[in-house]
């Protein structure tokens, strides 16, 4: 292992060529505590010389303190960083170790194993390489063995390793090692892991970790060691595929130089190859590949380099370089595999940023197509995702993009969702393919359209979208307004929950998931009808910050109106009309907004009103004078 | 097929980050100590953004205490690199005379690094700030992010850092918060040897083995920089050969015994060292958990 003996031929300095030449695994281990996990991380930075004194000193007394392993230094300990975690005693989050040998440098990233957990593996699972998967050899292949493979295949990793640990409780008995490899093996193939190696070892002891086990003569492969030093590295696969480059930042220090960097995601490239800029679809050829440390003739994935193009083409962050003969798919509706992060579920119509190579855009979530069991791999039918649940949902996005299908290419296949309100990122996401419909969908062009249907009505098309709480005045309001308009000779409609709930969306009841489905209707009913020329008013609690975005990103700039009905919870609980504060502080109503599910207010609304100092009718009036004062009512 | 080496993917994924936060950040700066992990930042900036200069400044939150040479270092780096360089000392602490000797190391700290960074990044509105952080540095840094959220009050809280998949980097913020960036995540202490040695980056002389006046403390040698040095009654200064694995402020940084006085042998010396680099780091043993509790104050 890693170590500079001063009596090598060649001195520091050979030596310190060689050592620079070695390359990077990075691998991921899976497993828990029990399995040894834990013990397997800690023999391996043991051994590569990874531990200082210092380290080993503290080890040794944390050990005696608090260890489980009576007087034996318990390597558990070195790797729960938090104290936080150390307190309870679990490991919460992703940890990532580093060690090397003499060939190889290795940061492993150490995630705990329990289902509660998935993110946290799917997060480490992301960078890896290599997957080693922790079976007990008492136990053998275990449902969370399934697991942990599942999100393994899932996450694209190609070369698994199953260390079949603690073979000293079993007398290191050929006989249980073969029939847990051969048990495994089987069931991999059914998940598509192609690359297994199977691997007798007991950490403890040290079996097969670094030195081939004199307890093991019957197994001839490689250790564990050696298997992680000879196994090929993802980047050499990359270098195979079509290059592809998403666009980091334009550096364009004067006028006279003007280059896009980014890092390769695949492929090579040279000067004078042809690219297409995509999706603008532009071509050109490479004329440099500029670094700090001279042009370059090649450069590879996963570098970072800047490139020159030989004709001046409008490129910008977020845009893909791909090579002009081989091209990546654009379109802006997906299917794709996705694991929810956030303790907040997914919500089908809800839309949130997706962040794909160096783009940012807007995605709505279509309906779930199923979400899956990790433990039985069963297709399950499902509304929405929970916490750590993975499933299967098309997307719609607001522009096309580029992108390759993740099992191509982590880099332009691998996306994150980010929610708008908090910022968080909630979800991540592995893209399959690209939905027909989003290929052949050509809008029908009409000869009579929106400006036509307004013209004839001598008014301009809006919707005053209501919200507020349940009680606030929001109906009472759009109600006067809508008379008024019709006394002027305005066409109008008015959409509250007697002509909705009962109606169009009478299948839809009041679960986060349901208000959302609810909200998207109504948006989408209102914009169809402010097309035919209307002024639509629309009177719903549409608690959701989000929601009412996304019925505003439905309508040209102007049109859409959001009026704020404020009126605070005490008012409007006080005055309660239907009763249904009263049975929902007794619990008989349940998710109730302002008791037990919350109202986002709006943060700029068009319009606000106090109905604590505004009697319906001066609401109204204020509303039809923003109308005015806006053109809307004058003739298109 | 051309195989990178370790070194050439760390640069490049380092360079990736870099740019993420150019492209997305309002207004970044980049923390600069003088160690030799701001040496190896500093040459990744160059080359991230060449050829053009790095488009932030550098801040150096100084506590008055550090080495005379790194502050040599620190006016020679800035114009070789044409970047602006902000030096901020927390005006509190210079009011109220804070040193190492007086106040103890945890006062001395808190004081000019934590509170001064705070100031620093309030001052100027930075939404983003460079650090050399490593995750092989110290326990809690294991499961650091390579960018870590900060409150508009400057607190970490772990419960609420985002997950890292793939290069994908979440750097939405609210008004008033901010993220530390650690572009060096997943060196090593050896990695940043080789790449100085590999790239002949400049250094601070005091990483070099040489004869240097000390005294023991606490089983610590501790240079005499300068004469505000306190000496105990018959404490005499004596001529060492030593070198720094790291370097602080001097009262509160200890050397070790060494004839490593090339960048080859500084490697040679640590494939052979049986201690971690912090072990010359005063503040890391104020205490279990020391280090995460400053992390939670807002100390980088």
């Amino acid at each position: 292992m890693a170590g500079f003996d001063p009596r090598a031929t060649g001195g520091i300095e050979k030596y310190l060529e060689a050592q620079e030449d070695r390359d990077l695994l990075r691998f991921l281990t899976c497993g828990s505590v029990d399995d040894g996990k834990s013990t397997l991380i800690g023999r391996l930075l043991y051994e590569s010389k990874a531990l200082f004194e210092d380290q080993l000193a503290t080890l040794a007394a944390d050990s005696k303190k608090a260890g489980t392993r009576g007087d034996d230094v318990d390597f558990a300990l070195l790797l729960d960083g938090l104290a936080a975690e150390r307190e309870q005693g679990i490991t919460i989050d992703v940890a990532y170790r580093f060690f090397s040998t003499d060939r190889r440098q290795f940061i492993v990233a150490d995630t705990p194993g329990h289902e509660q957990y998935t993110r946290n593996m799917v997060t480490g699972a992301s960078t890896a390489d290599l997957a080693i998967i922790l079976v007990d050899a008492r136990k053998g292949v275990l449902v969370q063995t399934r697991r942990h493979s599942y999100i393994v295949s899932l996450l694209g990793i190609r070369h698994v390793v199953v260390a079949v640990n603690k073979m000293d409780l079993v007398d290191y008995a050929e006989a249980t090692f073969d029939a847990i490899a051969s048990d495994y093996r089987e069931f991999a193939r059914t998940i598509g892991l192609a690359e297994v190696t199977a691997i007798p070892m007991s950490a403890v002891h040290g079996d097969n970790v670094v030195a081939a086990s004199p307890r093991t003569p019957w197994y001839r492969g490689p250790t564990l060691i050696q298997h992680l030093e000879a196994v090929e590295v993802d980047e050499q696969r990359l270098q195979k595929q079509p290059f592809r480059l998403p666009v980091q930042w334009v550096n364009r220090p004067d006028s006279e130089f003007r280059g896009f960097a980014g890092t390769i995601a695949a492929g090579v490239v040279r000067p004078g190859e042809r690219i297409r800029v995509l999706p603008s679809a532009r071509e050109t050829t490479v004329h440099r590949i500029v670094t700090a440390d001279g042009d370059l003739d090649e450069a590879v994935a996963p570098q970072s380099v800047t490139l020159v193009f030989a004709d001046e083409v409008d490129v910008s962050r977020g845009d893909v370089i791909a090579a002009a003969i081989s091209l990546p798919q654009v379109a802006d509706q997906f299917q794709a595999t996705l694991v929810w992060m956030s303790e907040q579920p997914m919500l089908r119509g809800r839309n949130y940023l997706m962040k794909i190579g160096t783009r940012t855009v807007t995605a709505t979530v279509m309906p779930l197509k199923y979400k899956v069991n990790v433990n039985t791999l069963e297709h399950v039918a499902a509304s929405s995702l929970d916490l750590n649940e993975i499933g299967v949902v098309d997307f719609e996005l607001d522009r096309p993009i580029a992108f390759d299908s993740y099992m191509e290419n982590r880099d332009t296949g691998g996306f994150i969702l980010i929610d708008r309100i908090t910022n968080d990122t909630v979800g991540a996401g592995m893209l399959r393919f690209a939905l027909r419909r989003s290929q052949n969908l050509h809008l029908q062009a009409l000869d009579i359209d929106r400006a036509a249907h307004a013209s004839i009505k001598g008014q301009k098309p809006a919707v005053l979208w209501f919200t507020g709480l349940s009680g606030s005045g929001k109906s009472a309001i759009a109600n006067v307004v809508e008379r008024k308009l019709f006394a002027e000779g305005r066409h109008t409609y008015l959409l509250d929950g007697d002509n909705v709930r009962h109606g169009l969306n009478k299948d839809l009841g009041f679960t986060d998931a349901d208000r959302v489905e609810n909200i998207r209707r109504i948006a989408e009913v209102a914009r169809l009808m402010a097309d035919a020329g209307l002024i639509v008013l629309t009177a719903f609690i549409s608690p959701f910050r989000n929601e009412r975005r996304m019925a505003r990103a439905l309508l040209k700039d102007g049109e859409f109106i959001e009026v704020f009905v404020d009126t605070p919870l005490a008012v409007a609980e006080a005055r309660d009309p239907k009763g249904l504060y009263k049975k929902a502080r007794r619990g008989e109503l349940k998710n109730f907004t302002g008791i037990d599910s919350p109202y986002e207010a709006p943060e700029a609304a068009e319009i606000r009103v106090d109905t604590t100092t505004l009697s319906p009718e001066a609401a109204a009036d204020s509303i039809i004078a923003y109308l005015r004062g806006k053109g809307m009512l004058d003739a298109a | 097929m051309k195989r990178l080496t370790h070194l050439e993917r760390l640069e490049a994924e380092s360079i990736h980050i870099m740019r993420e936060v150019v492209a997305e950040a309002d207004n970044p700066v980049m923390l600069y100590s003088m160690g030799k992990d701001s040496a190896c930042m500093l040459r990744l900036a160059r080359k991230a953004f060449y050829p053009a200069p790095p488009p932030f400044p550098l801040l150096h939150v100084d506590t008055t205490w550090k080495f005379r040479d790194m502050y040599a270092m620190r006016e020679r780096m800035a114009k070789e690199m044409g970047m602006d360089l902000i030096v901020h000392h927390n005006p509190e602490a210079q009011k109220l005379g804070i040193n190492p000797f007086d106040h103890g190391s945890q006062v001395h700290t808190d004081l000019w690094k934590t509170q001064g960074l705070r100031q620093a990044i309030d001052k100027y509105g930075f939404d983003a700030a460079f650090g050399g952080g490593r995750r092989d540095e110290e326990k809690s840094r294991a499961k650091e992010r390579i960018f870590s959220f900060r409150t508009a009050q400057h607190a970490w809280d772990p419960k609420h850092q985002r997950p890292e998949l793939w290069r994908l980097y979440n750097m939405r913020m609210h008004k008033g918060e901010s993220i530390r960036v650690f572009p060096l995540s997943n060196w090593t202490e050896l990695d940043v040897w080789q790449y100085i040695h590999r790239e002949k980056i400049p250094v601070v002389p005091l990483y070099f083995a040489a004869l240097r006046p000390v005294v023991l403390r606490d089983g610590a040698w501790i240079m005499v920089d300068d004469d505000r040095m306190r000496l105990a009654a018959g404490e005499q200064p004596v001529m060492r050969r030593v070198r720094f694995r790291t370097l602080g402020c001097y009262p509160l940084t200890g050397a070790i015994e060494s004839d490593a006085d090339t960048v080859a042998g500084i490697i040679a010396e640590l494939l052979r060292a049986t201690t971690s680099e912090r072990q010359g780091r005063m503040i890391d043993h104020d205490g279990a958990a020391s280090m995460e509790k400053k992390k939670q104050e807002g100390y980088f």
